[in-house]
């Protein structure tokens, strides 16, 4: 499948700002599910410093933007030809060793609940394929989709306790159910091709990553109970929602900050 | 505890030949003069505003660490011992460090556990891959050594991040230098006066490849209320580099700027005395406002050295540290000639239950503790003490790890009731970069509580200088 992405990000200051400082990953992941076929990533009248590929196999480049500026824009456009591997992520370089991703994080920790009902669900089943399904499916099934009953700060355990979430804390709560049976596991920013008739969630998506064995890492969307396939692009990794941002930043003024995404993905006409 | 204790200064009745001029100086000064001496000390360490803050002590966070006037001497011969030990152990922890930020072969090799390297909390996932200038991660390494015997060194723990108290040792250097000349010109004593020279080529030489010219090299302090400001400041002032803090710095076109009145200057080696995680909000703690937001891109594109590099306090973790003489036979091929005080690994079943047996007898320290806070000296504690530790253990033993109680050497001390013998250790500076080098010295904490084992500033501990002798 060919999929193109318009994705721009304005961060708006009441106030001029200075400086504006972003780390950006936002160029999709080198694998064999993914070639980029045209794809840029700037910070409108920003500044690029050199970029480098960090340990996980995530394109990184650092920007700034000199003010005096009222707004920062961090625009994406880009075609990319996908194939659906079953979830698997294979052909992609990476130097992090799994175990690295058994680390708790404050948003990915499990309380009683969520550690209680991870034995209960993998217990079940003996190899870790089956676990890591199993897991994925029942926390689809715990979590109902329901967006704005959540914020960006809330935890796994807090999310899988109130029973309603985002992707994010979809994700969030696998990640910490996985980890609890000792499977190694890490939060995936990127992109989704939204179905027509609205059931795939979030174009600016983030699913989950389980390391299952020989496989290596696997692929899991508990939001849209799938693993991914070619209608997603995958951008980054890390421990948790905020350690696998795609953009980081900061602006150094004296105003409050305002958000505006805009994101849209197409399949292209071939 | 059993074990006979090693006196550095008196084989039984007699003097050792490297503390005879010390002996003379001793017995020759008369209790008034020393008391007066000791004031002089104190108004001179107030003078150059060298004070320690303590944490969780309360009281004066002023205060003075106690200086001991009586030095510590080491023979040529014994130092040339501990030199080559500890830029053994220097350059196998620096080995350690590029391998398992890299292909992690002394894991997949089975002689270094993975867990406890890759789950280990000091592990930094966002320098996997990257191999800092001359392969240097710690770059000044602070060696804690202790001697039970005539031959006997044995190695505490290794600190490869920011080893404080190196400005202690000059400044005893200097002090003792300033109030008893005489001492100096008896006996000939290898001079300390060289590190911040050395230090400075050391950072020097570990330039990034994007640098061009001379290297500009800033201290990064978190601050004057730092317990450490003192040694930050005079290690900048003595090696001519200029002290920032996180707001004196910023990113800008993928290189590090520090904001001078003249303009920004590009800076491209940072020595920093703060955590990894307070380095860059855009990379570790999002609300540190400590560090510079996206230094540690820079840093990873190669546009600035960072001494120690981030993800260096995975090799001096106290339950890694049983490795490093396996480290040692794994990247060098050699024996270790400094050999470890041997530690029980509280994870480990087995040894845990040794431990819970035997706590009366043992030191039980944490994992990734420091400072002397949060161990268990089982000689010195109570019935019920010893007991609430043991439910500490029980419920987290891998936090734990246990020593033997270790009959630590003594060397004469000035105390109230004139000189008696009081406990030591040592910590050595090695600074590694494209050479290693090892100033003939280094810091002598001296446990000035009668019969304590803690030598931390944190716990009444002292300092001395140290002395080397040239032959």
């Amino acid at each position: 499948m060919i999929l193109t992405v318009a994705h721009r990000t304005t961060y708006r200051y009441d106030a001029p700002i200075r400086l504006a400082v972003q780390s950006l990953r936002l160029t999709p992941s080198v694998f064999d599910g993914q070639v980029t076929e045209r794809w840029s990533a700037v910070v409108e009248g920003g500044e690029r410093g050199p970029g480098y590929r960090d340990g996980a196999g995530d394109w990184v480049e650092s920007w700034s933007l000199r003010g005096p500026a009222d707004a920062v824009a961090v625009v994406v456009e880009g075609q990319v030809e996908t194939r659906d591997l079953d979830g698997l992520l294979r052909g992609h370089r990476e130097l992090v060793r799994p175990p690295v991703y058994l680390r708790d994080t404050p948003s990915t920790l499990a309380d009683v609940m969520l550690t209680d009902f991870a034995r209960d669900v993998a217990g079940s089943e003996s190899e870790a394929l089956a676990q890591a399904h199993a897991l994925a499916a029942a926390v689809t099934d715990a979590i109902a989709y329901r967006p704005g009953t959540t914020a960006a700060h809330t935890t796994a355990a807090e999310a899988f306790a109130q029973g309603e979430g985002v992707c994010q804390d979809h994700a969030h709560a696998l990640i910490a159910a996985a980890r609890v049976v000792g499977l190694p596991a890490r939060y995936v920013s990127g992109y989704l091709l939204a179905g027509e008739d609205g059931t795939a969630h979030e174009a600016a998506h983030a699913w989950a990553e389980i390391h299952v064995g020989a496989l290596g890492w696997v692929g899991f969307d508990p939001a849209n109970r799938c693993c991914p396939d070619a209608r997603y692009i995958r951008l980054s990794s890390g421990f948790d929602a905020q350690d696998a941002a795609p953009i980081r930043g900061i602006a150094q003024g004296a105003g409050s900050e305002s958000l505006e995404v805009a994101v849209a993905v197409a399949a292209a006409q071939q | 505890m059993a074990e006979e204790i090693f006196n550095e200064m008196y084989d039984g009745g007699t003097v050792r030949d490297i503390y005879a001029s010390l002996e003379d100086w001793t017995t020759a000064m008369p209790g008034d003069l020393r008391q007066m001496k000791q004031a002089e000390a104190e108004a001179l360490f107030r003078r150059i505003g060298i004070t320690f803050a303590v944490y969780g002590e309360g009281g004066d966070p002023d205060r003075l660490i106690p200086f001991d006037m009586f030095p510590r001497v080491f023979s040529q011969d014994e130092w040339r011992r501990l030199e080559r030990g500890i830029k053994q152990r220097a350059r196998a922890l620096n080995a350690f460090l590029v391998d398992v930020y890299g292909r992690g072969e002394i894991v997949r090799a089975g002689r270094v556990p993975g867990h406890l390297v890759y789950r280990n909390e000091a592990y930094e996932k966002a320098v996997v891959g990257f191999v800092p200038p001359k392969g240097v991660f710690s770059h000044i390494v602070g060696i804690d050594i202790v001697r039970t015997g005539p031959t006997d060194f044995l190695v505490l723990e290794d600190n490869c991040r920011t080893p404080s108290g190196v400005s202690y040792m000059l400044e005893n250097r200097e002090i003792m230098m300033r109030m008893f000349p005489e001492l100096f010109r008896n006996a000939r004593i290898e001079p300390v006066d060289a590190y911040p020279t050395l230090l400075r080529r050391t950072l020097a030489s570990v330039a990034p490849e994007r640098c061009e010219g001379e290297p500009t090299i800033a201290i990064l302090t978190p601050g004057h209320f730092n317990s450490a400001y003192y040694e930050h400041s005079f290690l900048a002032d003595q090696m001519g580099v200029e002290l920032v803090e996180g707001p004196d710095l910023f990113v800008e076109a993928g290189r590090l700027w520090m904001r001078t009145t003249e303009g920004p200057k590009r800076l491209d080696v940072l020595y920093r005395r703060i955590d990894d995680g307070f380095l860059d909000p855009l990379c570790f703690r999002p609300d540190s406002m400590l560090g510079v937001a996206g230094v540690m891109d820079v840093y990873r594109s190669g546009g600035v050295t960072i001494a120690s590099a981030p993800g260096a306090g995975v090799a001096d973790d106290k339950a890694v540290y049983t490795y490093v003489p396996e480290m040692i036979r794994f990247y060098l091929g050699e024996e270790p000639i400094l050999q470890n005080v041997p530690t029980w690994q509280c994870a480990r079943p087995d040894d845990l239950g040794y431990v819970l047996d035997n706590l009366g007898e043992l030191v039980v320290k944490e994992v990734h503790g420091s400072g002397g806070y949060g161990m268990l000296v089982g000689p010195k504690s109570t019935a019920e003490q010893i007991a609430s530790f043991a439910d500490l253990l029980r419920a987290h033993p891998e936090n734990y790890i246990a020593q033997p109680t270790l009959a630590l050497s003594t060397c004469p001390s000035f105390v109230a009731e004139g000189v008696a013998p009081r406990h030591v250790d040592l910590r050595p500076y090695c600074l590694v970069g494209d050479k290693i080098e090892l100033v003939p010295g280094g810091l002598t904490r001296v446990a000035l509580r009668e019969g304590s084992l803690v030598v931390n500033s944190s716990q009444g501990g002292g300092v001395k200088d140290t002395w080397v002798l040239a032959e």
